[in-house]
């Protein structure tokens, strides 16, 4: 079978002679637009098209040849087929009748109204979101306070599940990378404690960067991407499959049967988490100190204990459980706003860990601020 | 050319498994070139599994595929490329590329595997969109904003993008309302009549099978128990197809029949 070929001549009495043959198919259409398209516009001479030796004819084939015939017409010229057997006359009908050209994408705004558009959906949507978050925090608490007075209405089982999944589970991470920070923050910070001959501080540096902030921080961010995604997705999936629309028909309240049990269930482990990250990062100094210093571990625990006070300790842990219910909170939220469509989990799940992390860092800032200011 | 009488589609001694589950054993299937083959069987029976096994999509555990007179499963990256060409898939919700517009959707083919410039897509793009049925600014819209049964239509009209000669349709007109579904058939036998189509559709609508099916395959006991036009399938003293076919939707959606004079039934017309 030969490809599609287009030859241009010169017939009866000076008209124009296309004659066409092989496959006019799509697999050959590319070629022949071009050399239609790049056929001299005629005078007003006659054309013919000579279908005689096309031996085989689609859509996008016959598309071509209307075209060409159609356009010369709109000049006012004389175009004809010949050649025709009834299988192409069909195609061809078909094409005519199927001739309504349609719009490919929206149009587009101008730049400059585009950006300005996206600005101020962007605002309006942060403003949204802000107010819905309080709204969802009041509608939590209430739930809270309701589960309170009705302890029995707790639903163990989901909390129990969750607080192995969040907590548990989230071990091995958490403690992996707190051991690496303490091992990154030794190290770090003998080098340049060296230069005063004062490494011996490096355990002050350690104990105080890793109680107060770095062990909670990382905990937090690590469980935002880990758990509150979780819940997002989770949650999500039950909206897209209208499950939450069937508690809520039966009776079910989705604030008390699927949020309440995430966030206790976060709310309790994380401050466990970060206790085993506090410990995790100590250890981690230490082992630094203990192989690069000569700081025997002796040694560390003795200056730890001159380094800190208690209060370092519960700086960090008293944020915990604040942290925690943000990350749940938002992981939650997010989840239930999700839209009936699967690409909308995949959109609110992103937001809801940056959201969290965003969260945590303001709230951890303010934290700061508070204990600076109260002097611990 | 194949021949008239050749099968476009061949299936022999197919046999597909998931895990320890057997889906299909030993079944043979051909279809002919030009028809419209309606697959029904009961739920769990492998409609859509055996769609998805002839189009490459699943791993048949032993048999043999022949589709165009090309063995599926031993294709070459090349051969498959080539086959893929030839047919169209509409899958049960459309599919659709939820990024790209219709036209957009409707282009990919032609720009992935053709390389034809944009000009040319657009306007082959707007032929189908009107092929199909579809208004001119449907061409535009992202698929979250068309109804189940514009999806519909553009996912045909994507599959029919190349100007294949085969077409598999997944339960074309489920989810869609009686008149939509109705308008779905009628639209199904236009474009087989006109393009020359053979279409391979799993469905379970009676109406599209009474209305545009040539012939019907009924899949039971893991295989092709029965295929043959519809007369058969009425006829067939097998619980199932009875039930299937006779029962009470079965009775709405059937013309009035009647024993013709030469031993055929034949539609009563009133």
């Amino acid at each position: 079978m030969a490809d599609g070929w287009l030859k241009a001549g010169l017939g009866e009495s000076g008209a124009v002679l296309l004659q066409a043959g092989g496959q006019w198919d799509a697999q050959n259409v590319t070629r022949l637009d071009q050399q239609l398209r790049s056929l001299a516009p005629g005078d007003n001479a006659p054309m013919v098209l000579d279908l005689d030796q096309v031996e085989r004819l689609d859509t996008a084939g016959a598309w071509l040849l209307y075209r060409t015939v159609k356009a010369r017409r709109a000049e006012g010229g004389q175009a004809d087929f010949t050649g025709l057997t009834p299988a192409y006359q069909t195609m061809l009908e078909q094409v005519a009748a199927n001739d309504q050209p349609a719009e490919i994408e929206p149009p587009r705004p101008p730049t400059l109204v585009a950006i300005l558009d996206r600005v101020g959906r962007g605002t309006v949507e942060v403003g949204e979101e802000a107010k819905q978050q309080i709204a969802f925090l009041g509608l939590l608490l209430v739930s809270l306070a309701g589960t309170l007075r009705h302890p029995s209405r707790l639903r163990l089982v989901p909390l129990v599940y969750h607080m192995e999944k969040v907590g548990f589970n989230a071990l091995p991470i958490v403690g992996l990378i707190s051991f690496l920070i303490g091992v990154v923050l030794a190290y770090q910070g003998a080098t340049q404690l060296q230069r005063f001959g004062a490494e011996i501080f490096v355990v002050n540096l350690i104990a105080v960067s890793v109680l107060r902030e770095i062990a909670i921080l990382l905990t937090a961010i690590v469980v935002a991407g880990r758990s509150g995604s979780a819940f997002t997705a989770e949650i999500g999936s039950m909206v897209v499959n209208e499950e939450v629309d069937a508690m809520r028909t039966l009776g079910l309240d989705p604030m008390e049967v699927l949020v309440l049990p995430r966030v206790l269930a976060l709310v309790i482990t994380l401050p466990l988490l970060a206790f085993f990250a506090d410990m995790m990062g100590l250890f981690g100094g230490m082992l630094m100190c203990w192989g690069a210093l000569d700081i025997s571990p002796g040694l560390f625990l003795e200056r730890l204990q001159g380094a800190i006070s208690p209060w370092s300790f519960w700086v960090g842990m008293i944020k915990a459980p604040f942290f925690a219910f943000l990350i749940a909170m938002v992981g939650c939220l997010e989840g239930l706003r999700v839209t009936r469509s699967a690409e909308s989990v995949g959109q609110q799940t992103t937001r809801s860990v940056v959201t969290g992390i965003f969260l945590v860092i303001v709230v951890d800032a303010m934290f700061s601020i508070f204990f600076a200011a109260v002097g611990v | 050319m194949v021949a008239e009488a050749d099968p476009i589609i061949r299936v022999q001694g197919l046999r597909t498994q998931f895990g320890t589950q057997v889906i299909h054993d030993n079944l043979d299937l051909e279809v002919r070139r030009g028809e419209i083959l309606g697959i029904v069987g009961g739920s769990g029976t492998g409609k859509s599994v055996l769609l998805r096994t002839i189009i490459g999509l699943n791993r048949p555990a032993a048999g043999r595929i022949e589709v165009f007179g090309q063995d599926v499963a031993g294709a070459t990256p090349e051969e498959r490329l080539a086959l893929e060409q030839r047919w169209g898939v509409l899958f049960q919700d459309g599919a659709l590329f939820s990024s790209l517009t219709v036209a957009q959707n409707i282009e990919v083919p032609m720009k992935e595997h053709l390389g034809m410039p944009a000009r040319l897509r657009d306007e082959i793009a707007a032929l189908k969109i009107a092929m199909v049925g579809l208004p001119p600014e449907a061409g535009s819209k992202y698929p979250s904003e068309l109804s189940g049964g514009m999806r519909k239509r553009a996912g045909l009209a994507r599959s029919l993008a190349l100007d294949p000669d085969l077409i598999f349709l997944d339960e074309p007109t489920a989810g869609l309302d009686p008149i939509g579904a109705a308008n779905f058939d009628q639209l199904i036998r236009r474009l087989q009549v006109n393009l020359g189509l053979t279409v391979f559709m799993v469905t379970h609508d009676l109406d599209s099978l009474h209305a545009i099916c040539d012939r019907i395959a009924v899949l039971a006991e893991k295989r092709v128990m029965v295929i043959g036009p519809m007369a058969d399938m009425l006829r067939h003293e097998h619980p199932w197809l009875r039930e299937y076919f006779h029962g009470p939707r079965a009775r709405a959606a059937q013309p009035q029949l009647r024993e013709g004079p030469d031993g055929q039934l034949e539609e009563v017309r009133t």
